[in-house]
């Protein structure tokens, strides 16, 4: 539309030019550097065109990096521009767009990815499967992430980032009030990766429900799975919600419709409505699998089965369907009265309670255990306490009379930010040190993990505490800057030291990362931790069909009671395995979707309907595609296992 | 392990001590019987809380102290526990007599600040609409007939209700130590009842991001003796201009402005969004003949909206 008062290229702003720049540079670098090494082939072979779920995994764990990174950052500038009272490290608008990005970025594009690329390398593994039930779909899922990844990235050089809060709530996020393209960066980019995120929710049901080892039933899962099919579950529920209300926000931004405009029949507060009944639950999508990896990890450290296996998955699903009643406590203050308000209060409370059963069970496995404080146990371990504070101050929060003092304030962003770190960020944090040695064959640094699990554990508390009693003050979130006499400064300072102490712990992890791949033991036996589950029974790295043989599972923690009593979970000769095919067509095809989305954004409309019917090409070629897989013969298998150190 | 704590007890101590040497938290420190409320129920969620805190902490000391493996022996190994059905049900059971009871807790203090202030049900209450426009807050006395800008003065010992709307983003109205905020939206009214029990000035602001000018949307409100109250009103009504239509457009479109008093209200050429739509915002077909005018607050003109170069 004619009326954006927009720049293309942002070059106003000396931060983002300097952003722009290391950017270029990387990139460039990282080009040069390919074709050096001359790695491009081996890029598309290995990366690109994979079916493989281990290497989607990890590729939606290292995109998570990223964008931790990046989120991070955006969190630093936050910190650093509220430490003191009128401080002028950003101007109002540059932070309205960081907390934006901030918030998109860290669940959808860093806690999200972070689980599915988790989700992606364990749960095959965890059921003896030897891929996901639709490998190439797998693939146009990550790809259609990553290119939503990337549109949402590029939005703060190419025409600005979005500036309406992650909650994007109209009107504010109407062209009327935010007239840049940021908005529509957001409700396409997000529409892409949620296209993406849909079908792995399809993906992954269809693969927990019908690709199971045999004699695996759904009561012997591994807890992890269990909460990954409960979270895809949530996933193909929820999800559809966000697509519609983004496709009306596109239609009203870019289109005049007046779904949610303030005349003509429209209604801001249906999309507030839309987003939670979406938000809510994707709350839970990133809490859930993260249950799951405290109760593989608790359970492998305690060296201890774990305690109450019925009520842990009873209360997670429990949890599932309580998360989709409880949207409304987003905005007790919209002002729906005593009896909408009381519901939505006695739902979410609720919710503590199958939480609390969790809380307990996970310590009462620690019961009469062994408990070795690894680094991914010690994550665990600081989330039980943390997570507490954050789960409590969530049912003082569930009380609408009491949130009427808490909405909008650094109490409720404390509240959060006590229940996303420890719960999520801990758990992909745990899950990435104890999954490692699994995908690469060696252990991370335990020294250093440690190091880094102090510095992170510590400085978070220093950092978000403070900010639930800046809240009892009446400091609201949001604000960019604050006067003096509001006494704000001292915590707000401190908040910052914490913040400063959270990079720190990042930057030791990464190094972790660096000095582990150069000098950490090569592990030979696939099975570092002595732990329990069928992901532990193949070799480690795993090779790229998983299992020689399909096992046989006849208990919960199949693979430790194999150990223990020494009966094998195998049988019967190798036979040929049945392998997917490598295809380009989920990169080529994401690429279109970048290119209509890119050209949408800005309202090119010729190439963007150009661009929008080569997806279709693409659709309609997969659907002539005549691809039924290869084998892989007895002779490469036994030849693969006995390079890897014997057979299993 | 006791690094840790002895480092969160130091965080603790010294937030506390930070937050205790200068006045006591804001929202803590009520000055009217619904803020009263809702602090009270704070406070005691909070102590509830603290039990709960307690216990788990107590049970993860005590497993974390007792069963590390250093302690344990090199030939201990765990048993295989099933799980239990008496503990299972003692941790279930016992939620949720705590979640019935804060349940009870807030249905009551909700209605209660739902309502009239305790003490006030017989009087009449003062009606203020408080309208936000980006980046300010209209304030009408349809009763005194006066209006103000960023500046809300009430009489102490009076139940006063808010009745608010925006034009324009959803903002939230808040006085922390007065009342409990609410939502201010374009297509319909919503209320805030409070009442000031000590004159003072108190700290009132929007608390829902509305764009660039939203750390600066902060407004006075102060409370003051009926006779202050109407000495203040008498002066407003003899010496402070007349509010004219054009006036007030030219003031919507304003994206900052200090503070300011009239003689008259926007009421009657701009009236809130309220009567016919009340509770049920933008229903079937607003444009109507007889209510054209009402949606005007909504369609008020907004040619520099708040992005700037």
């Amino acid at each position: 539309m004619e009326s954006h008062e927009q720049q293309f290229l942002i070059l106003n702003e000396p931060m983002i030019v300097g952003a722009m720049i290391s950017i270029v540079v990387g990139a460039l670098s990282l080009f040069i550097g390919i074709t050096y090494f001359k790695k491009w082939g081996y890029l598309w072979r290995e990366w690109i065109t994979t079916v493989d779920h281990k290497k989607i995994g990890v590729m939606y764990i290292l995109v998570a990096l990223v964008m931790l990174f990046r989120g991070g950052v955006d969190a630093l500038l936050m910190r650093g521009q509220t430490a003191m009272p009128e401080n002028g490290l950003l101007d109002a608008q540059h932070y309205n767009e960081i907390f934006t990005t901030h918030g998109v970025i860290m669940i959808l594009f860093m806690a999200m990815p972070f689980i599915i690329g988790l989700m992606n390398v364990v749960t095959p593994l965890q059921i003896g499967a030897r891929d996901v039930a639709f490998p190439r779909l797998n693939s146009v899922s990550f790809w259609l992430f990553a290119v939503g990844t990337g549109l949402f990235n590029i939005s703060f050089i190419i025409g600005g980032s979005p500036d309406a809060g992650w909650s994007a709530y109209f009107p504010l996020a109407s062209l009327e009030f935010s007239p840049t393209v940021g908005n529509n960066y957001y409700a396409i980019s997000l529409q892409i990766a949620g296209l993406g995120t849909l079908a792995t929710g399809i993906n992954f049901l269809v693969t927990i429900l019908k690709m199971r080892a045999p004699g695996m039933t759904l009561m012997k899962m591994p807890m992890f799975t269990w909460s990954i099919l409960i979270t895809n579950v949530i996933i193909v529920f929820a999800f559809p919600v966000l697509t519609v209300a983004l496709a009306l926000m596109t239609m009203d931004r870019q289109f005049g419709t007046k779904f949610f405009a303030m005349q003509d029949g429209g209604m801001d507060m249906l999309w507030a409505n839309l987003f939670w009944v979406w938000g809510h639950p994707e709350v839970y999508i990133v809490i859930l699998p993260a249950f799951g990896i405290y109760s593989e990890i608790i359970s492998t450290f305690a060296r201890k089965n774990l305690y109450g296996y019925k009520s842990m998955v009873i209360s997670m699903v429990a949890i599932s369907l309580l998360s989709f009643v409880v949207w409304a406590h987003h905005f007790y203050t919209m002002g729906h009265g005593v009896m909408v308000n009381s519901v939505f209060s006695i739902t979410t409370m609720l919710i503590a309670v199958p939480t609390g059963v969790k809380i307990f069970n996970w310590l009462l496995t620690l019961h009469k255990g062994k408990i070795s404080f690894t680094t991914p146990m010690l994550y665990s371990l600081a989330f039980i306490p943390i997570f507490t504070i954050g789960g409590v101050t969530g049912v003082m929060l569930a009380m609408a009379s009491a949130d009427y003092q808490y909405h909008n304030t650094m109490f409720l962003v404390a509240h959060f930010h006590y229940v996303l770190i420890p719960g999520t960020v801990f758990a992909v944090i745990a899950g990435f040190h104890f999954w490692f040695p699994k995908v690469f064959g060696f252990r991370l640094n335990e020294k250093l993990g440690k190091l880094a699990f102090w510095f992170i554990t510590i400085s978070f508390n220093v950092a978000f505490f403070p900010l639930f009693i800046l809240g009892l003050n009446g400091m609201t979130r949001r604000m960019y800057t604050y006067s003096e006499s509001t006494g704000y400064g001292p915590l707000n300072m401190l908040s910052f030291l914490g913040a400063v102490g959270l990079g720190i712990g990042f930057i030791i992890l990464v190094y972790n990362l660096y000095w582990s791949i150069r000098y950490s033991p090569r592990d030979e036996t696939g099975d570092p931790w002595d732990a329990r589950s069928l992901e532990w029974a193949t070799h480690g790295p795993v090779p790229f069909y998983n299992f020689a043989r399909i096992p046989q599972v006849n208990d919960l923690d199949a693979f430790w009671y194999a150990k223990k009593h020494n009966k094998p979970l195998w049988s019967g000769p190798i036979e040929k395995i049945h392998m997917p095919n490598n295809s380009g067509m989920p990169f080529l095809m994401s690429g279109a979707f970048f290119g209509a989305g890119f050209c949408l954004v800005f309202s090119w409309w010729i190439p963007t309907i150009i661009f929008t019917i080569l997806i279709f090409v693409f659709m309609a070629l997969r659907s002539f595609e005549q691809d039924h897989g290869y084998y892989v013969s007895v002779e490469e298998v036994e030849r693969i296992e006995r390079e890897l150190g014997g057979e299993k | 392990m006791k690094k840790k704590w002895l480092l969160l007890s130091a965080i603790f101590t010294i937030a506390t001590v930070l937050a205790g040497c200068e006045n006591p938290l804001m929202v803590l420190d009520p000055k009217g019987p619904n803020a009263k409320t809702l602090s009270d129920t704070i406070i005691m969620s909070i102590i509830v809380m603290c039990g709960i805190l307690f216990v788990v902490y107590v049970l993860y000391a005590y497993m974390l102290i007792k069963y590390r493996a250093s302690r344990m022996g090199e030939d201990y190994e765990p048993p295989h526990e099933h799980g239990s059905t008496k503990l299972e049900i003692i941790w279930t059971v016992i939620p949720i007599i705590i979640v019935v009871f804060l349940s009870v807790i807030t249905v009551q203090s909700t209605s209660k600040v739902e309502s009239k202030p305790v003490g006030y049900e017989n009087e009449e209450p003062l009606v203020i609409y408080a309208a936000s426009s980006n980046w300010k807050w209209h304030f009408s006395y349809p009763e005194e007939g006066i209006e103000t800008v960023n500046y809300v003065n009430l009489p102490v010992d009076r139940p006063v209700e808010f009745r608010l709307y925006s034009y324009g983003p959803i903002t939230s109205f808040w006085i922390p130590q007065l009342a409990g905020q609410k939502y201010a939206m374009s297509a319909h009214v919503t209320k805030i009842h409070m009442a000031a029990d000590v004159p003072g000035s108190y700290m009132g602001r929007n608390s829902n991001f509305n764009g660039q000018g939203y750390a600066q949307m902060e407004f006075e409100a102060q409370a003051m003796t009926q006779a202050d109250y109407d000495e203040w009103v008498n002066d407003v009504k003899t010496t402070a201009p007349k509010l004219t239509d054009a006036d007030y457009d030219k003031l919507l479109e304003t994206d900052f402005v200090g503070r300011k008093s009239y003689s008259s209200t926007h009421l009657e050429f701009n009236p809130p969004p309220e009567g016919q739509h009340h509770g049920t915002p933008n229903e079937g077909t607003p444009n109507t003949e007889e209510d054209g005018d009402k949606t005007a607050p909504s369609s008020e003109p907004h040619t520099h909206p708040n992005h700037t170069e």
